[in-house]
């Protein structure tokens, strides 16, 4: 590297890859149901697709994890969405696509996608 | 580029290469690959995390999770309940990270939450042999910032100002020394840095060295532009070798990157570096001594003056800094002097890493603000002293150092403060005894190190180390005499007055200082010839008490047949012919054989 400004952005860009070991519950966190219930309804594609959109997208602040059985298995695969300040959203029987659609809508820009969540499957 | 959701951590020191993390590391990314997992999760070998104890460690993130002890059979566990589902191996985390209900991350653990970490703060965070790891948590900004913004006599006030004291031991000021260098004319001018950790128990710049190599690196490029050198080198020793070949990826990363070499951001400010290898010798830790064995000399010490400032390698001027005081100046560069002197004690900013070791629950190695009492170190952080015994003293500095007892264990440590003691802060080896250790038999050990390791260059160094040791070793086997405690002293005073340089000047403290704590163990084995603490064995007897059940094993093992008894009947040992090799003791089944 030649300058400071270059400098600057690979530290940018690296810190996006390891940022999960420093910020503890500061950015985003996605949770995957991710219990034999959960894989066996396809929890794995959903997850994939979170993260490689996380990826396109360049949201090296949001954490996607999983989880163990959250309960209602017969909505899996699900997923819960947890915004610092905000509350809890429960996004049920996703899809991949269903997934890229939520990390678009909600996790970018914001806007809860009613129609996926538990309280409009109930 | 890719990101990953979840980063497992192995700890690469060289406690947990020592017990197999390497082959950890394999196992991980092979079960990884096999279950499809490797585009989620990545596997990142990083330096010490201090605990090593607790080694081989594997952290796993985002959730923090300290996972203690490993063994290969445990890898799949972790990956297919936790990596794959995302459910926390209870049975293998920590046991400090399990509290009644919930699970703590590696940051809530008692011997991390009180730590503050300056020097260690990359060291099993980032994987050293990632330059891009480094840079992502600030690396190199501390340097830009100085070459971009600061003149080099700015760089040296913001070091004078912080207060930051030589961590290699004598505790010097660091700014003052960068100024002298800086002062000093002549045509070319070299950077030094010394890696040669010699101290038994000792690892933090060995640690540094592995977990984060760069730090060190940008450190002796800011000394560089500061004193107006552009050449630098590290004086490690050759039995560090995973120290010795992280550097080396480092040094080649940094001179890729064009962080090391000519015009380094394009600021005109060229800088390079090179690692020298030494063999080893306790002595060459010594500036002088390790200036002579870089300029391919015998590693021995001269007089001083002239100071390496004045006239170091090569007759040049050279600044020469200990391993762990470099790894603080990046910190200081960016986060000012205010920052720096907030931490610590007015006479001693900053933290200090101490190497726990001897009788403690969590050996490892500890960062602690300056002016922390030993107490909380030792109880606190370090968990307290095993199997319930007693706390007696605590060794710090080393062979250099001296011994602290009990009644001084709310001294805040600092430089001063241990010197006042009578000890030193030495590199910061830290032994803890119990009850079970004799002071005269530890005072033994530090002079046999001494007496194998001092240069032969002085004479009350080469022959007074050799007659102390001597004096002590005829104490322990229970030959001492009265006088001996009085010419023990007399001459450790004297090579410490007469010696040439400091390895000769502080070998008596050990003597010393266990003299002016402990000089009533020293009396009972000359005068009582018993070793109170059960330690020194020519001074103890074996007896069999009341547990024996006449199993004849104890009489059927004793090659100098002392041992006589009944089948059936109590057993007794016959102190007079006994040549006390302890035989018996181990046969016994009912741990009826005791020492007294």
């Amino acid at each position: 590297m030649k300058s400071l400004e270059e400098l600057k952005k690979i530290r940018e860009e690296s810190l996006k890859k390891i940022n999960l070991r420093k910020d503890r519950g500061e950015g985003t966190r996605i949770v995957v149901g991710m219990a034999t219930c959960g894989i066996s309804a396809g929890a794995r594609p959903v997850l994939m697709s979170l993260l490689e959109e996380a990826d396109k997208r360049n949201l090296g602040d949001v954490q996607v994890t999983q989880t163990g059985c959250i309960g209602v298995c017969r909505l899996e695969p699900i997923f819960e969405v947890y915004k610092p300040g905000e509350e809890k959203v429960t996004y049920v029987n996703m899809t991949p696509e269903k997934a890229r659609k939520v990390m678009a809508e909600h996790i970018v820009n914001g806007n809860v996608v009613t129609e996926y969540t538990i309280g409009a499957a109930e | 580029m890719n990101i990953y959701r979840s980063h497992v951590l192995i700890c690469g020191g060289t406690g947990c290469t020592s017990s197999k993390s390497d082959k950890l590391q394999k196992e991980f990314q092979n079960l990884i690959q096999k279950k499809d997992l490797d585009k989620e999760v990545k596997v990142v070998r990083t330096g010490c995390f201090g605990l090593c104890e607790a080694g081989p460690i594997v952290i796993v993130y985002p959730e923090g999770s300290f996972y203690s002890q490993i063994k290969l059979e445990d890898v799949e566990e972790i990956v297919e309940e936790h990596l794959l589902k995302g459910v926390v191996v209870k049975r293998l985390l920590y046991k400090g990270a399990i509290s009644e209900e919930a699970i703590k991350s590696i940051y809530e653990v008692d011997f991390y939450k009180k730590q503050e970490r300056i020097a260690l703060k990359n060291c099993g965070v980032i994987s050293p042999e990632d330059i891009y790891e480094y840079i992502a948590f600030d690396g190199y900004m501390g340097l830009a910032k100085a070459l971009t913004e600061m003149s080099p006599e700015e760089v040296i006030k913001v070091v004078t100002e912080s207060g930051l004291r030589g961590r290699g031991g004598a505790g010097f000021p660091t700014g003052l020394k960068w100024n002298f260098a800086a002062k000093a004319t002549g045509n070319e001018k070299y950077v030094l840095c010394n890696a040669d950790e010699g101290d038994p128990g000792a690892f933090m710049d060995r640690s540094i060295l592995e977990g984060d190599p760069h730090s060190v690196i940008e450190a002796m490029s800011l000394a560089g532009y500061a004193i107006g050198s552009n050449q630098g080198y590290v004086y490690v020793r050759a039995e560090y070798p995973i120290a010795v070949q992280r550097l080396q990826i480092a040094i080649n990363q940094a001179r890729e990157k064009g962080l090391l070499g000519k015009n380094i951001l394009g600021t005109g400010f060229d800088f390079d570096m090179e690692i020298r290898l030494g063999a080893g010798a306790f002595v060459c830790g010594e500036e002088t001594a390790l200036i002579a064995s870089i300029e391919g000399e015998r590693g021995m010490p001269r007089n001083k003056p002239p100071f390496p400032a004045n006239k170091g390698l090569w007759q040049k001027p050279s600044l020469i800094n200990n391993v762990e005081t470099y790894a603080n100046i990046p910190q200081i560069m960016l986060k000012g002097v205010d920052w720096f002197k907030s931490i610590g004690t007015e006479k001693s900013s900053g933290t200090k890493v101490f190497a726990l070791g001897g009788k403690i629950e969590n050996t490892g190695l500890v960062e602690i603000p300056m002016g922390t009492p030993l107490r909380k170190v030792i109880y606190d952080i370090g968990g307290g002293i095993p199997n319930g015994k007693e706390f007696k003293a605590v060794q710090t500095g080393g062979p250099s150092g001296g011994c602290i007892t009990a009644d001084h264990l709310d001294t805040p440590i600092d430089f001063d403060s241990l010197v006042a003691l009578g000890s030193m802060m030495g590199s910061g080896g830290m032994i803890v005894m119990d009850e079970d250790n004799c002071m005269v038999d530890i005072a033994r050990f530090f002079l046999d190190f001494t007496v194998e390791e001092s240069c032969g260059k002085c004479n009350p160094c080469r022959e007074g180390t050799q007659r102390m040791l001597e004096i002590l070793e005829r104490i322990t086997e229970g030959k001492g005499e009265v006088e001996d405690i009085d010419k023990l002293e007399r001459l450790a005073k004297t090579i410490k007055d007469t010696s040439l340089c400091g390895l000769g000047q502080t070998a008596p403290n050990p003597v010393l200082s266990t003299l002016k704590y402990f000089r009533h163990e020293y009396e009972a084995h000359v005068i009582d010839k018993t070793c109170p603490a059960g330690q020194c064995k020519a001074l103890l007897d074996y007896f069999i008490t009341d547990k024996c059940k006449g199993c004849t094993k104890c009489a059927r093992v004793c090659p100098s047949s002392c041992i006589t008894g009944k089948v059936k009947e109590i057993h007794s040992i016959n102190n007079k012919l006994c040549i006390k090799c302890g035989a018996c003791m181990e046969a016994c089944p009912f741990d009826a054989i005791i020492l007294k």
